[in-house]
């Protein structure tokens, strides 16, 4: 994995050398050849000690396990990944078109010493078959950036006007899913979660997307949410219904809290200082004992009643009524399920709905253009300090809905769910998706949390390639994948595409 | 008082540790004015190194104590430099230029991928080390017999931070590695225009922060006696504290931020809660930040339309 980043970022960072270049074969493979054993020699001590040489735990002391054949494997991959970008670049892409492809097959029959060599086998030759093929068929190697940037913007543009029909299709989707053949407990599950978490980036959005402050403590609120549901329903006895809006509330209070000495301060300065109080959150969570149970955390928390009608439950107590006989159903474990998914559903919904319309608001203006430039934001006579902590508590506030939701749906939480992991999985949902963009944090919840529960058998490697997807996705194309920075208002009426093209500079 | 003073000893130590990564914040902050949220790893992926070194010395019998540490800290320094050298080259350079925030996530994205690879690669299990150097010297002792003692490893650890920033502190006023470096802290543009390689020079700033990492990591591996793939994560936020609270951008500061903050971190272990120490480093983050953003020796920043 490790070297298959190393391979195809060096394919993504390639210099322009121009489409076709003098020196005949014998130099285009002498170059490449250099440069293949640079790579390869790059390759061989990021891997050598860590890879090859693994420390076990034995009677008395550390014994080392070597698998040298690992590295040479991993070495030989980046050798002829970049043997073959160069080449293809130097104006030879039809031949390691078909040599990328003949590896990528005989990757699939060989035997390799680990799986996840034999994955960086197969998808490295398919990936630099790719390039090569693009080679081939544009006669140049690559793109420039102005020009990559150009073409994505001309989606990210494109993909926004299809919103207008997307949108509702993906939704009566949603409202339909349960109903589904398909839609079994655990494909429900998987649901809830991608819609939790949908439901945190478009939170997260406001504070990153839209008033352009990168919040690395988001968890934060997310635990004040939770934490504050937990402890009502423990302590006061108090409804999921009665504490929703508490929980809310609560988190909306210590984003202004939190915001109030952080707001000063900009750009990374403030990403760092949000980390901290994320940590400091969590750390006093895991501490107080005597408040919120410190690590054990707090279990028996109580689970949502259909609007304080019915319980979901098989046999009510008393005279209660339970949700199956006041519709006369029969009771179903899934039903309980569902109503959490609409809960979830509706929730996420109120959030994109109120950013949609909030955009419009000179508020959301405001924010817009204190993303774009913050000190002329602040020439033209608008309070930056109290837009961003309006940015910082609205976002905050949804993190706190979400997080009561968790809680609910959880039953137990624990200082355990709040780390600085989880921080940078929400915050990786908006980025990769396109900062501002409320279908990319969609798109990007579908990748980050939908891809893993699928393959649960690939979890060891989740964060690795979340990881690398997160440089990956920097690299080429800063602002995410279906980013839209299209300003709200312009002077004109003009046509998406060159408007976009306006605004696309990457300066800032 | 002599428990005090054995604080003392101890927050030094500490803080010689936290001194060293912060270096490579600051430099990098000086010279590119990005936060490099991967350093951290790069202490943590020298710290095992040391593990690796100090196991597989042990296997060929090579046990004499300077020798092995000796070829710990150079195994490390080199590897530490050539994974500093691929990040930037891989996460960071590409992204110079371009919009201030995407080259902060490249390196969170980094930081988690290399933080996952250690744990992939090496096991998720804590690594525990044998003691390599023993012994100590006392330095007072109290009538109740509380002694203050000063162990060789602490004695060792301090010297050699103090020789590494010594030469360091040449290094950058005297060589023209580090002429070239000031002159592209200063100014990049220009820098080059008088002929300066500013990548080479850039890169090179990478490796030296690195290597000083893995020295770091190195000394927490034998302190300690325990490394896991997790320890970049904290270590590096306190070094950065240390780096913010000297003024970033500034060498000494960077390394009085880092014994200040060995020093209040042992005693508020010490005289408070060893619970909420980790909050200590973060509460001085926050304040600093808050009430003097260019530290101790920092330059004031100036904001340009």
């Amino acid at each position: 994995m490790t070297t298959s980043s190393l391979a195809s970022t060096a394919s993504i960072r390639r210099p322009p050398r121009g489409g076709t270049t003098g020196g005949g074969l014998g130099g285009a493979v002498a170059t490449a050849l250099a440069d293949g054993v640079i790579a390869a020699a790059v390759a061989f001590l990021f891997t050598l000690p860590l890879v090859g040489l693994r420390t076990e735990i034995a009677i008395g002391g550390l014994a080392i396990n070597t698998r040298f054949v690992e590295v040479a494997v991993a070495v030989a991959l980046v050798f002829l990944g970049r043997f073959g970008l160069s080449l293809s670049a130097a104006g030879y892409p039809v031949p390691v078109l078909a040599a990328a492809l003949a590896v990528a097959g005989a990757s699939l029959a060989i035997d390799f010493p680990t799986a996840p060599l034999q994955l960086i086998a197969v998808a490295g030759g398919l990936i630099v078959a790719m390039i090569a093929g693009w080679t081939a068929y544009t006669g140049r190697s690559t793109l420039s950036r102005a020009e990559r940037q150009k073409r994505m913007d001309a989606i990210g543009a494109k993909v926004q006007v299809w919103t207008i029909w997307l949108a509702p299709i993906a939704i009566t989707f949603a409202v339909l899913l349960p109903f589904l053949p398909f839609a079994d407990r655990r494909f429900l599950d998987i649901a809830i979660l991608i819609l939790t978490y949908i439901m945190l980036g478009w939170g997260l959005n406001i504070i990153v997307g839209l008033a352009g402050l990168l919040d690395l403590g988001f968890v934060a609120f997310y635990a004040v949410g939770a934490y504050s549901y937990a402890l009502m329903a423990y302590h006061f006895d108090l409804s999921f219904w009665a504490c929703l809006p508490l929980a809310g509330l609560f988190a909306a209070l210590a984003g202004l809290l939190l915001g109030f000495p952080v707001l000063r301060l900009r750009g990374d300065y403030f990403a760092i200082v949000t980390l901290g109080f994320g940590e400091i959150i969590r750390v006093i969570l895991l501490n107080w004992y005597q408040f919120t149970g410190g690590p054990d955390g707090i279990a028996g928390i109580p689970r949502p009643s259909f609007f304080g009608l019915a319980e979901f439950i098989r046999r009510p107590r008393g005279d209660d009524v339970a949700f199956h006989q006041m519709f006369g159903l029969d009771y179903s474990s899934l039903h309980r399920m569902i109503f959490l998914y609409y809960l979830i559903l509706a929730l996420a919904l109120i959030v994109n709905f109120f950013t949609v319309r909030i955009r419009r608001l000179p508020i959301g203006r405001a924010w817009e253009a204190l993303r774009e430039d913050d000190i002329a934001c602040a020439s033209l006579g608008i309070n930056r300090t109290n837009i961003k902590l309006a940015a910082f508590s609205i976002s905050a506030m949804w993190g706190g809905f979400a997080g009561a939701f968790f809680a609910t749906r959880q039953g137990f939480i624990s200082p355990e769910s709040f780390t600085f992991i989880e921080s940078a999985i929400i915050l990786s949902v908006v980025v990769l998706g396109g900062m501002g963009s409320q279908l990319g944090v969609v798109v990007a919840a579908f990748v980050v949390i939908g891809l893993p529960e699928w393959f649960r058998e690939l979890e060891q490697y989740r964060m690795l390639a979340f990881g690398a997807g997160m440089v990956l996705i920097m690299l080429w194309r800063p602002r995410g994948l279906l980013s839209h920075r299209e300003p709200t208002i312009t002077l004109a009426r003009r046509r998406f595409g060159r408007a976009a093209a306006a605004t696309s500079g990457e300066a800032t | 008082m002599e428990y005090f003073l054995q604080q003392s000893i101890n927050g030094l130590t500490l803080g010689a540790i936290y001194g060293l990564i912060a270096i490579g914040y600051t430099m990098v902050y000086g010279i590119i004015g990005m936060i490099n949220f991967a350093h951290g790893e790069i202490y943590m992926i020298g710290a095992f190194i040391a593990v690796i070194s100090f196991t597989v010395l042990g296997l060929f019998g090579i046990t004499w104590v300077p020798l092995a540490v000796l070829i710990a800290l150079v195994m490390a320094m080199v590897f530490t430099s050539v994974y500093g050298w691929i990040i930037e080259r891989v996460a960071y350079r590409p992204l110079r230029g371009s919009f201030r925030l995407a080259a902060l996530i490249s390196a969170i994205g980094m930081s988690i991928f290399l933080q996952n690879y250690v744990q992939l690669v090496q096991g998720a299990r804590v690594k525990p080390v044998q003691p390599i150097i023993q012994g100590s010297v006392s330095l007072m002792e109290r009538a109740d017999g509380f002694t203050v003692s000063l162990s060789y490893l602490q004695m060792i650890i301090i010297l050699l931070t103090l020789v590494l920033m010594i030469a360091f502190w040449q290094l950058i006023m005297q060589t023209a590695l580090g002429r070239a470096q000031r002159a592209c802290e200063q100014d990049k543009v220009m820098a080059g225009l008088l002929g300066i390689n500013v990548d080479r020079t850039i890169s090179l700033t990478f490796v030296l922060g690195a290597a000083l990492a893995g020295v770091a990591g190195v000394m927490t591996t034998m302190y300690y006696g325990v490394v896991d793939f997790y320890i970049g994560f904290l270590a590096g936020i306190k070094a950065f504290t240390a780096a913010v609270l000297g003024g970033i951008g500034s060498l000494p500061g960077a390394m009085l931020g880092g014994l200040l903050i060995g020093l209040i971190e042992a005693y508020w272990s010490a005289y408070f809660t060893i619970e909420y120490k980790d909050v200590a480093a973060f509460s001085i983050l926050v304040l600093v930040l808050i009430f003097r953003p260019s530290g101790l020796f920092g330059r004031p920043e100036i904001e340009k339309v």
